[in-house]
């Protein structure tokens, strides 16, 4: 139960499982934003769940064609930082001026809510900046060292101008001959069969593999 | 009917928006923008490189000077307490300013153009910021002690004075600091991850581990790009307000005082209109070299340097709109002492940096209602650097008019700086242009992942009226031919 849950959020994070002798999904590459936005909608609606689009910049719509929900950054960074960050910088100067360390300035009160309104702004915007990075690194499963795709050397380009959608093992509908099949359907070619290797090949850190071993159609 | 309106739409769209000229594709915006941090050092770098590393050098050396002797190398003496080094601060502190306002307030108002020009500018105000923090921190005097600013429990069992508006100043500046620096670097993942694959590509392992370990694993995907544009927004919205508030707690200093000229309630928004106005000079100072040394012209086009002039002349007519209300409620007010602060500001010993400040950026950028001067490069250049010399006197009127002379004139005295201030002054921009060159040596200068997605060919919608949606059509080229 609960490692079922945690498989489902690392696949939300893009992060699968490999299945049948380290088979990882299937890659395969679109000729434009329109093409893998059109693929990534047909995928979704053949039932595919552990799919992503891989571009070099965000497409608009595409989480609509995914179905993706919308992303929970806000939220967390609401619920984390920007209550932490208000509280504490309230907090910390009633505490300190008030209570810890009273001292006398002029006869002003000790703690008083207009001098303490900048203290209090800034560390709520300072905890709200952090607290919302962090979520987003953490939804992401970042700083991901290690991950199959790297071993494509076609995939390099996907922080260039290459458009590309991945169809994860891991996804109960997979099958290497049909799941090829649809995605040839689409309009995607140079699509290759991703292995995950594992730690132990003299695996390139972070870094796509100079050579390649997956077989190209 | 349906079918021409749709027509007529697209056309707009792509005629409204050419916000990249030469009809780049993405992969020619990789090339163009990674490829400087990839090749051989130029020469003309080394050359300026060690301009500026002896700039660093100087201030290094003046600061050691200074802790050493102690604050009295420098001019600063009462009654003028606060003499460069504040004025120092608030000038970086402003040269900052422009940044986040590309970055965040124009991401927020969705001016696409801002995408050229946001990662330099950001990292400008990083530098900026850095610059600003010097002053302060050695201003105290006692720089080993600095860290009493911080609410850091310690044996003395003693807490910072959160009444000070100083001390909002360490929380403002050290929060605006670590927000812009966190904001840049996030925009920054996914063009060292493009750094990174091309460095593996060509077979550079260790640059390529070393870009891996700071690009986090950034694969571009659709999951992650959710999360990030969303982190990014978020960013925007908390940095815009910060940005507002820093120069307004900045301006608190002086504004929460009782010294005639310095307790007005016009001082934030007067602040955050100088420092944008600044900010902006100098990233088109900045920028007007960087297109031309790195041939950018096609991605930081003449438009983008026209806007940038045009909010040198609003804010600019901004600031001198405030030195004259400033004139109006000193009049109005019926405070002598309000009024003499005033009076001797425009006509006393300090008469020539009042006027210089008045010409430089009241008058002089009033010259950009011109078109043919928004748009002439040799002339902003030169306006872009009046203006930031008028700005640095704008905080050296505030700040030493003001207290010179207060309200005994037994007291009264004339601020003369000393070849230690001048020296720190020029040390601090040698320490900005090295950490800029360092920028453009070894990061993406342009946010080549932003540039692609406001590309016309970005828009899935492109391929519906260009072609039939697979492949790059012949049609889009005649289009973007025609349309640039």
């Amino acid at each position: 139960m609960l490692k079922e849950l945690l498989r489902s959020l690392k696949a939300s994070m893009g992060i699968y499982e490999a299945r049948d002798g380290s088979v990882y999904g299937l890659l395969a590459e679109f000729s434009d934003p329109a093409a893998l936005l059109h693929a990534a909608r047909q995928v979704r609606k053949a039932g595919y769940r552990h799919f992503d689009a891989h571009s070099p910049f965000p497409i608009h719509g595409m989480d609509e064609a995914m179905g993706l929900g919308n992303s929970k950054v806000g939220v967390i960074t609401f619920f984390t930082g920007t209550i932490t960050g208000f509280a504490l910088g309230w907090w910390m100067q009633w505490w300190m001026g008030a209570v810890d360390y009273p001292l006398n300035i002029s006869g002003k009160p000790f703690f008083a809510l207009p001098p303490s309104v900048p203290i209090i702004f800034e560390l709520t915007i300072l905890f709200s900046a952090l607290a919302g990075v962090a979520a987003m690194l953490a939804l992401n499963g970042l700083p991901r060292p290690y991950n199959p795709l790297f071993y494509s050397k076609n995939f390099a380009r996907v922080t260039d101008d290459g458009f590309f959608l991945f169809i994860a093992a891991s996804d109960p509908k997979f099958d290497q001959a049909t799941t090829r099949q649809l995605l040839e359907q689409l309009g995607g070619y140079n699509i290759e069969v991703i292995k995950d290797r594992g730690e132990e090949e003299g695996v390139p850190a972070s870094a796509p593999a100079a050579e390649a071993t997956v077989t190209t159609s | 009917m349906a079918h021409a309106t749709k027509d007529l739409s697209a056309l707009a769209r792509t005629d409204e928006e050419v916000l990249v000229q030469g009809g780049l594709t993405f992969h020619d915006i990789t090339e163009l923008v990674a490829q400087h941090t990839e090749k051989k050092t130029p020469k003309a770098w080394w050359a300026a490189f060690s301009v500026a590393f002896l700039g660093m050098l100087t201030l290094v050396a003046m600061l050691a000077y200074q802790v050493w002797n102690g604050v009295g190398v420098w001019g600063n003496n009462i009654p003028v307490g606060w003499g460069w080094p504040i004025v120092n601060f608030v000038f970086w502190v402003g040269i900052g300013h422009a940044g986040t306002l590309i970055s965040a307030i124009l991401f927020l108002f969705r001016q696409r153009w801002r995408t050229s020009i946001n990662r330099a500018a950001e990292a400008m105000t990083i530098f900026a910021v850095i610059c600003a923090l010097i002053f302060p921190t050695f201003h105290v005097g006692r720089v080993w002690a600095i860290y009493w600013t911080l609410p850091i429990p310690n044996q003395m069992e003693m807490w910072p004075q959160f009444k000070s508006p100083l001390l909002w100043d360490v929380f403002a500046v050290s929060s605006y600091f670590i927000v812009s620096l966190v904001f840049w670097y996030v925009g920054l993942i996914p063009d060292l991850a493009t750094l990174r694959d091309r460095a593996a590509l060509m077979g550079r392992r260790l640059r390529a581990k070393i870009l891996g370990f700071f690009a986090l694993g950034w694969c571009g995907a659709n999951r992650h790009w959710r999360n990030y544009e969303k982190v990014y927004m978020l960013l925007a919205g908390l940095a815009t307000p910060l940005v507002l508030s820093v120069h307004s707690v900045v301006s608190f200093d002086f504004a929460v005082s009782i010294i005639p000229g310095w307790h007005t309630t016009i001082f934030p928004p007067y602040f955050v209109a100088g420092a944008i106005f600044s900010g902006f000079a100098m990233v088109v100072t900045l920028m007007v070299i960087a297109r031309k040394a790195y041939g950018l012209e096609n991605v930081i086009t003449i438009d983008h340097l026209e806007k940038m002039n045009i909010i040198m002349l609003v804010t600019g007519t901004m600031v001198g709109f405030a030195y004259i209300t400033e004139f109006f409620i000193a009049w109005y007010s019926g405070v002598p002492y309000e009024q003499y602060a005033f009076i001797n500001r425009a006509t006393g010993p300090y008469a020539w940096a009042y006027w210089i400040m008045m010409s430089c950026n009241l008058i002089f950028p009033q010259f950009f209602w011109i078109k043919k001067l928004r748009r002439n490069i040799p002339f902003m250049f030169v306006a872009s650097i009046v203006v930031n010399i008028g700005m640095w006197f704008e905080r050296f009127v505030i700040t030493i008019t003001s207290l010179h002379r207060d309200y005994l004139p037994s007291s009264w005295d004339y601020f003369v700086p000393t070849w230690v201030d001048v020296l720190t002054l020029i040390g601090s921009f040698g320490l900005f242009f090295t950490l800029f060159l360092l920028f453009l040596r070894f990061v993406p200068m342009v946010a080549i992942a932003e540039v692609k997605g406001v590309l016309p060919e970005a828009d899935p919608h492109f391929y519906e009226t260009h072609g039939d949606g697979h492949g790059r059509p012949a049609t889009v080229q005649v289009n973007r031919g025609r349309s640039s």
